[in-house]
C-alpha cells in the first residue's frame, strides 16, 4: 500500500462537529477539510441513487454580483448570456482566459434583476473573485464575497422532494430543474435551488454559514425516515462521473477550451456584448477543436485512471481525465480526451494501464440518466 | 489487536507462512483505509516475487495501490475469488480475501517483517 499525497487544509467546514459524529473519514480538498465518506463510497452512491443524499458542500465558492448592469458585466466577464435568464432561474457557465481558457466552471442564478449568485468551486474561488471583480469594474455592478459567510447543503435523489418539502415555507415542487428561490428552510433564511451534480433530482440550500449546523440537522432528521445517507466527497464524484458532468482539476484546466470539453454550447460568442475570450473562442469554433472530451467504458480488464494515456492503435491520440469503477453499471467508465477522429461513439481504443494496453470503447455521455 | 499467528509488513500487507509456504493478504487496517476495493491485480502463477519488491495492486473506488511481498518466492496460487469478489479483502482481509500463496526460498527473510505487537503499535501512530 503507498500513501497518499499530504494537502494542507486552510479552511474547516462549519459541520465539522456533524461528520466526526457520523464517523467520516476526513480528507483535504481545495484547501478545505471535508467529509471523503461516512459509511462507505459504494453504499453512499447508491443511496443517492436509490433515495436521497446529504452533502456538505460548505466549500463552494458564493459571489453575489449586483446593480443596475450586473447582468451586462457577468456577460462580459464568462462566457454565456446571464442576461438572458429570468429572474429564478439558473445557467451553467464558465470564466475563461483571453486565451480561451477554462479558469472555472460556474452555475449562475439570477435571483433578481439586479441580482446574481454566482457559485464557483472551492479551489478556484480565490481567482474567479479576483478577476470578476476586476471584470465587472467598468460596469454599474459590484461583487460581494459571501463565501465564507455562506454555507452550502445539498440533498439529492428520487426522495428529495419529500424531504425538502415539509421543512420549506415555499413549495419547493414548484422550482424547475436549474430554479432557484428564496425562502425559510426549517427556520432559517435560505436559498433552494433546483441544481446539483449528481445525475438526481435534487436541492442546493444556501444558507448562512452560522446557521449551516441547524440546517444539517433539520435535514438529517427529516430524512432519516425516507433513508437518507451521509454522502462525502468520494461517492460525489463517482456521482457526477456517471452522470457525465466534468469535474474542475481533473477534466477542465486553463490548458482546456470549451469546445475540447464538449461545453461548446455554453459559449454565446454572438452575444451582444464583448466578453473576455471571445476572439480566441471564435477562432476555436471556426477551426474546430484540436481534442474531444468523450466517455469511455472499459471493454477489457482495468480501471481507466486519471493520467492514463489513451491510445489508437500504435498512434497516442490523448489522455484519461477521470476514471473510476461505476457503482450504478458495475464496469469501469473513464473521461478523456481523444483526437477528433476517435472521438465518434462505437470507436475502440486502448488505454494504457500499467504498460499494458486494456481495451475501451467512445460511447456517450452521460453513462447514466435517471430514470422519469 | 491484529491476529497472532502473523508478520506483517509496513506497508500494511500479511503473511502466513506453513512449511515453505506463504499466504499473503493485506490487513485489515489497510482494508478499511482504502474502502471499498474494486479491482485487485495480481501475478501469473509461476511469477518470481521479491521481498518488499511489488506483487500487485489493488483498487478502492477511488485509488490505486500497490502491494508489496513480505517474502520473496514463487506464485504457487493466486486467489480466484478475488477477479469477480474484490470486496472479499474488506469482508475479510485475513481469510476469503487472501491474494496470492508463496513458495517461500528463504524462511529466514520472516525476521525482517514486523510480529503482532510491532504492527499493532505501527498502526495505533497512524
Amino acid at each position: 500500500m503507498t500513501e497518499p499525497p499530504l494537502e494542507v487544509a486552510i479552511h474547516a467546514t462549519p459541520l465539522l462537529d456533524r461528520h466526526r459524529a457520523l464517523g467520516a473519514r476526513m480528507t483535504t480538498f481545495s484547501g478545505w477539510e471535508m467529509p471523503l465518506q461516512y459509511r462507505g463510497i459504494l453504499e453512499e452512491h447508491r443511496a443517492v441513487r436509490e433515495r436521497a443524499g446529504l452533502f456538505d458542500l460548505s466549500h463552494m465558492g458564493e459571489l453575489f454580483v449586483e446593480g443596475p448592469d450586473a447582468g451586462e458585466a457577468l456577460s462580459a466577464a464568462l462566457v454565456s448570456e446571464p442576461p438572458r435568464l429570468a429572474v429564478g432561474r439558473a445557467q451553467y457557465s464558465m470564466i475563461c482566459a483571453p486565451n480561451g481558457g477554462i479558469l472555472d466552471d460556474l452555475i449562475v442564478y439570477r435571483l433578481a434583476e439586479e441580482r446574481f449568485l454566482v457559485v464557483a468551486n472551492a479551489g478556484n474561488t480565490p481567482l474567479v473573485s479576483d478577476l470578476l471583480a476586476q471584470r465587472i469594474a467598468p460596469h454599474r455592478a459590484i461583487l460581494d464575497d459571501r463565501s465564507l459567510a455562506m454555507a452550502l447543503c445539498a440533498i439529492q435523489g428520487p426522495r428529495s422532494i419529500e424531504i425538502v418539502a415539509p421543512l420549506a415555507n415555499l413549495d419547493v415542487a414548484s422550482i424547475h430543474y436549474y430554479g432557484i428561490a428564496e425562502g425559510v428552510v426549517a427556520g432559517i433564511p435560505a436559498l433552494v435551488a433546483r441544481t446539483g451534480y449528481t445525475g438526481e433530482d435534487g436541492f442546493e440550500i444556501f444558507v448562512e454559514t452560522a446557521r449551516a449546523g441547524e440546517l444539517w440537522d433539520a435535514l438529517w432528521s427529516a430524512g432519516r425516515a425516507h433513508g437518507l445517507a451521509a454522502v462525502g466527497l468520494g461517492a460525489r464524484d463517482t456521482l457526477r462521473l456517471e452522470a457525465g458532468m466534468p469535474l474542475y482539476g481533473n477534466d477542465l484546466d486553463p490548458g482546456v477550451n470549451p469546445f475540447e470539453a464538449n461545453l461548446g454550447r455554453v459559449v454565446r460568442l454572438d452575444k451582444p456584448i464583448d466578453f473576455v475570450g471571445r476572439e480566441a473562442l471564435r477562432r476555436i469554433a471556426e477551426n474546430g477543436p484540436a481534442r474531444l472530451l468523450v466517455g469511455l467504458t472499459m471493454t477489457g480488464r482495468g480501471i481507466a485512471r486519471h493520467g492514463y494515456p489513451v491510445f489508437a492503435g500504435e498512434r497516442a491520440t490523448g489522455v484519461v481525465t477521470s476514471g473510476t469503477l461505476s457503482p450504478t453499471l458495475g464496469r469501469a467508465i473513464a473521461m478523456a480526451y481523444v483526437a477528433p477522429g476517435e472521438a465518434e461513439p462505437g470507436t475502440i481504443v486502448a488505454v494504457e494501464i500499467r504498460a499494458a494496453r486494456v481495451a475501451a470503447e467512445v460511447v456517450p455521455l452521460p453513462f447514466y440518466r435517471r430514470p422519469r | 489487536m491484529v491476529p497472532q499467528d502473523l508478520r506483517y509488513t509496513r506497508d500494511h500487507e500479511w503473511v502466513r507462512l506453513a512449511g515453505d509456504l506463504a499466504t499473503v493478504g493485506v490487513t485489515k487496517f489497510a482494508a478499511d483505509q482504502l474502502g471499498d476495493i474494486v479491482f485487485v491485480e495480481l501475478p501469473a502463477v509461476g511469477a518470481s516475487v521479491a521481498a518488499f519488491a511489488t506483487f500487485g495492486v489493488v483498487e478502492s473506488v477511488k485509488a490505486v495501490s500497490d502491494l508489496f511481498s513480505p517474502l520473496s518466492g514463487v506464485v504457487t496460487e493466486v486467489n480466484p475469488a478475488l477477479a469477480g469478489q474484490p470486496e472479499l479483502v474488506n469482508s475479510d482481509p485475513y481469510g476469503e480475501g487472501w491474494m496470492v500463496r508463496l513458495k517461500v526460498a528463504d524462511s529466514a527473510q520472516l525476521a525482517d517483517l514486523l510480529d503482532p505487537a510491532a504492527y499493532d503499535q505501527l498502526i495505533a501512530e497512524v
